[in-house]
């Protein structure tokens, strides 16, 4: 590299040619970039729950859906202004894009014995109702399994319109928008004609289009307030516009092409990769801070430019080669993420830090070839650093102790995270996602459910009277339970056909008794459906299976796990010779976070054992080698710990943290401990050591922390949790790494380091090094 | 992404545009054609009016009929049924379906009255319970027997059911067919319309595009295997229905059809459903 040096200022036409070329072939990339917002970005093709989901999908109709909660300021939805509403809005609703079925209070389809007809209509016939009529309806829908705490509260004060929809594969956002456009559209031309109304949407369709309107917000208010960040704190540290404005060209380059190169790549924007940018930008501005500060280190001391450039490369290529390797190993290990959308945010962050790494080290040294360059001030701050090194050293043992009590301490509280994984929750409270599920489960019905297809085995299964009652048993069973506010069930629809066909006698709102019986009422049943309402979504076409749904209490995915567990260790104890099995969004979100924690644990051994090998290497020392592993270990111990006993939730997001923020905080490590060495080298003793390495570069650690702080903390301002979350617990623990270099690391080399090779040296000559 | 966004929402106004300047132009376009559209309407109706015409003075018939299910993946399910059926002169075709196949539902037959204008009259006899049920026949557009098929896609043709738009010319297989649209006057029908490629020789229905209500591509109907019959009536014998949505299909085919089996309408009374078998 030294002889590297000089080349890369006499090529300075050559280096900016090719970066050019460079970067605007790889910009080119940015046009093939498109977003998805689509949950199910979050699962791998083969994630089990992900094709359970999928089969039962293809075995029923689809249940993807938006739901459109109606709640009048009255508190009542049976007036005649409501469910004229509730019967127009349904109407509209068919209209909606890729929409396959709409269901609501006024299209339910109703069934009455009139002398021998089966009368099969809507609930809500039309809107000229008598008060009498309208207390008829209300009883009914009250009564009635399959809309009570579905479509219609118990005490009816919220309605809802569930619209099924039927996405065509692969989903693209804009089919995801286009529903969400048309829905919120008409909700608002309702809310203009009702203002005593309220509407709420929520639903798949919701979720997915909430994951890009707030993937979108984080763009748009992130990245202003990350770029003001940056340039107040380069303002600040450098003390020079231009030496600001060639960081400000670094990053954008940086960004633009790694964007590029993903666009090439065939990747997508998502939810977690649309922070890359916030991420990258944090990143490279370490590096260029480094090499400015030491260009402006040289020129006060009376070096000219170009001396000063070569002074600030041979001083800096090597730690910034090692930190920008051990940053993108760090990101790679979410290789081994069970999700592939964090794959994609590890591998475009790793391949993000490298280039920002090689345009610091090429283009950043070219650029201030051209622009102008302020020398350093006088450091007021190296006395700061003089004198908490020999506060360290005096206090050593009690910090050591100290340290070691507070990390035993945190070890213990590691076990109060408990890893929940539940979308809702992924979003803020202040999001109106969030808020509509919250109003939802609160009057009227949950966003979570677990869809059960109960198979029989043969065609026509579903008929037989002895699988009919192990239905109706096990519903029952899942109504009980307390996690369930509704089950909608086929045993339902088949009691209340038997009670019609018997001249609506209550004595046979039972199970038919013959397996004809059953198949003859839903023949009759079905022939009777408009279009759009047919049995389709809870029975497969030989009538082998049925599928039930039970909607839940937003439950976390722990409980969700327990309850879908219970619920088929039930079924299997009870009906051996049938199979349940069990799907629903909710479930793979619950799955996704155990699964991708424990792949996330077996890979922190390998990153950490990765990144010591190479500090091993570059530090050229067995001893420093293993003493780097506490301060690299220690900060993530006591991040979970404080976050266990704070917070105490980890999301899937926050599982990758760890190995994520390992490759940050090592570079801490390595400029500490080369500077450490360096000393040692020369033949000084460990504590002359750590002062050296106090005076070197104390001040350039908590300048690079500050920066990283503050660019992590910036995703604390993001609506969308698995976004703030992170940014919360990485900034943490970069904080507390900074607070582990300065404290606990060198008391832990004078302790552990003590044979030092100069011992005698007497200490009034090292306090002038 | 950033850029995609920004286009994207850059471009909807724009489209909105060009929307609204093409709108305005197929208003002049469409007021200048007014004549033409007319016309278009006369011959469409023309068009099927013959259909209607060719198909008549069959008498009655009786069929065999297998249905076969099946799901996106390609599994599947069959159906068997019998059909007599009896035309009526001056009002709509008479039917008797006999379910024969699932085992489950063997022996209900569904009885169907059509009119012209009027509902139709229908009604399902249950041999589990040797009870007879009328079935309001609003609710025409769900699915038979859980097929891609709906009732009203098997009734019988009837002109008034419809308006009708002759479209365009158009190859169908090695014939040449007539482009008709078809847009249901009944409300409660389950399409917004129908396009019908009807042959140019025989007048028979080659294929169909349902759409529904929201103006999308629902199901396509093809129709082949056609076998004429007493020297005169076409019968297709096999009737495919892809929903063009779930992906799911189903085949109607055509086993067997006899000619004047001497059926009378009291055969086709609602006393007569429970002696069908």
């Amino acid at each position: 590299m030294a002889s590297v040096q000089p080349l890369i200022l006499r090529g300075r036409w050559l280096i900016l040619a090719l970066s050019l070329c460079f970067i605007v072939l790889s910009s080119i990339g940015l046009g093939q970039l498109y977003f998805r917002g689509d949950y199910r970005i979050f699962f791998a093709k083969d994630n089990p729950q992900l094709q359970a989901f999928e089969q039962m999908q293809l075995e029923f109709n689809k249940s993807d859906n938006i739901l459109i909660g109606i709640a009048p300021r009255s508190g009542d939805v049976f007036t005649p202004e409501i469910l004229q509403l509730v019967q127009e809005y349904t109407e509209a609703a068919w209209q909606t894009p890729y929409s396959i079925r709409v269901d609501s209070l006024s299209n339910f389809q109703h069934t009455t014995a009139e002398a021998d007809d089966l009368v099969v209509a809507d609930l809500v016939p039309n809107s000229q109702l008598s008060a009498a009529e309208r207390l008829i309806i209300r009883d009914i829908a009250i009564a009635e399994p399959a809309l009570v705490n579905r479509l219609v509260a118990a005490d009816g004060k919220v309605t809802a319109i569930n619209i099924t929809v039927q996405l065509p594969e692969p989903t693209q956002q804009q089919q995801v928008t286009e529903i969400w456009s048309f829905v919120s559209d008409l909700s608002a031309q309702f809310a203009a004609r009702y203002p005593n109304v309220e509407f709420h949407h929520t639903g798949i369709i919701a979720l997915n289009y909430a994951f890009a309107s707030e993937a979108e917000q984080d763009v748009r208010a992130l990245v202003p307030i990350m770029l003001a960040a940056i340039m107040l704190m380069l303002a600040v540290l450098l003390r020079s516009i231009a030496g600001a404005l060639a960081t400000l060209l670094i990053i954008v380059v940086t960004v633009t092409s790694t964007l590029g190169i993903a666009g090439w790549l065939g990747l997508f924007m998502s939810t977690a990769t649309v922070n890359v940018p916030t991420i990258l930008m944090t990143l490279a501005v370490a590096d260029s801070v480094h090499l400015l500060a030491s260009m402006q280190f040289a020129l006060a001391d009376g070096k000219t430019k170009s001396q000063a450039i070569q002074y600030s490369l041979q001083r800096n290529w090597q730690p910034v080669v090692i930190t920008s390797v051990t940053t993108a190993i760090g990101f790679l290990t979410l290789n081994f993420s069970e999700v592939p959308i964090l794959r994609d945010l590890g591998n475009l962050t790793a391949l993000g830090v490298m280039l920002a790494c090689v345009f610091s080290l090429t283009l950043l040294p070219v650029l201030m070839q051209f622009l102008p360059l302020r020398a350093a001030t006088i450091q007021q701050s190296s006395g700061t650093m003089a004198r908490l090194s020999e506060w360290v050293i005096q206090r050593q043992r009690r910090l050591l102790w100290g340290f070691v009590l507070v990390t035993l301490l945190c070890t213990a509280l590691l076990p109060l995270n408990r890893v929940n994984d539940e979308p809702n929750k992924y979003f803020a409270s202040n999001t109106s996602f969030r808020q509509a599920n919250d109003f939802m489960e609160q009057n009227l019905s949950g966003f979570t459910s677990i869809d059960f297809a109960l198979n029989g085995g043969v065609a026509g299964a579903v008929n037989q009277p002895e699988l009919l009652q192990a239905l109706e048993s096990f519903s029952n069973w899942l109504a009980e339970q307390p996690e369930v506010m509704h089950v909608n069930t086929l045993s339902d629809v088949l009691k209340r056909l038997n009670k019609n066909m018997h001249q609506d006698d209550l004595a046979f709102y039972r199970l038919p008794e013959t397996a004809a019986e059953a198949a003859q009422y839903l023949l009759l049943y079905e022939m009777s459906l408009p279009f759009g309402l047919d049995l389709n979504n809870q029975l497969n076409i030989d009538k082998s299976a049925t599928r039930l749904t039970a909607t839940l209490y937003n439950l976390g995915s722990k409980e969700l796990i327990a309850l879908e567990q219970r619920a088929l260790a039930y079924f299997a104890a009870n009906w051996p010779d049938y199979q349940l099995s069990a799907a629903s969004a909710a479930l793979m979100f619950a799955y996704i976070g155990e699964r991708n924690m424990a792949s996330m644990l077996t890979t922190l051994p390998l990153a950490l054992l990765l990144i010591s090998a190479l500090l091993l290497v570059s530090l050229r020392s067995w001893r420093l080698g293993l003493i780097s592993i506490i301060p690299n270990l220690v900060p993530a111990v006591i991040g979970f710990g404080l976050w266990g006993l704070l917070v105490g939730e980890i999301n899937l997001a926050l599982s990758v943290v760890a190995s994520m923020s390992l490759g940050i905080i090592v570079d801490d490590t390595v400029h500490f401990l080369s500077k450490y060495r360096h000393a040692r080298e020369e033949g000084r003793d460990s504590e002359q050591a750590v002062r050296y390495a106090f005076h070197s570069v104390g001040r350039a650690l908590c300048i690079t922390t500050l920066v990283l702080v503050a660019g992590f903390s910036v995703l604390m301002f993001s609506g969308f949790r698995l976004n703030s979350d992170m940014g919360l617990l990485t900034s943490g623990i970069i904080l507390i790494a900074l607070l582990v270099d300065l404290f606990f690391l060198p008391a832990c080399l004078l302790k552990l380091d003590k044979s030092g090779r100069t011992a005698d040296v007497s200490p009034a000559t090292t306090k002038h090094s | 992404m950033l850029v995609r966004q920004q286009q994207n929402t850059a471009d909807t106004p724009r489209q909105s545009d060009r929307f609204g300047i093409a709108s305005g132009w197929l208003l002049v376009a469409s007021l200048l054609c007014m004549p033409l559209a007319q016309a278009d309407a006369e011959k469409g109706l023309a068009i099927a009016t013959e259909q209607k015409a060719r198909d008549r003075g069959w008498g009655d018939s009786e069929s065999e009929l297998q249905m076969v299910l099946r799901t996106a993946q390609g599994r599947e399910s069959v159906r068997r049924m019998r059909t007599l059926a009896l035309e009526v002169q001056g009002d709509g075709d008479k039917s008797l379906t006999i379910f024969d196949e699932p085992l489950d539902v063997r022996g209900s037959a569904f009885l169907t009255h059509s009119h012209p204008t009027a509902e139709d009259d229908q009604w399902l006899y249950l041999p589990s319970v040797k009870r007879t049920r009328r079935i309001a026949s609003r609710n025409k557009s769900g699915p038979f027997m859980a097929s891609e098929f709906a009732y009203e896609d098997m009734t019988s043709f009837e002109l008034e059911k419809f308006s009708f738009n002759y479209l365009r010319d158009e190859p169908c297989a090695e014939l040449t067919c007539y482009v008709v649209e078809q847009t249901p006057t009944d409300s409660f029908s389950g399409y917004s319309k129908i396009l019908v490629w009807v042959d140019q020789q025989h007048y028979r229905v080659m294929r169909a595009e349902y759409y529904d209500k929201k103006q999308s591509l629902l199901k396509i109907l093809e129709l082949s295997d056609y076998r004429q019959y007493l020297d005169k009536f076409w019968r297709a014998h096999k009737l495919s229905m892809q929903n063009q949505q779930t992906g799911k299909s189903t085949d109607l085919l055509l086993e067997s059809i006899r000619f004047n089996t001497g059926r009378s309408a009291a055969d086709f009374d609602v006393a007569a459903l429970e002696r069908a078998r």
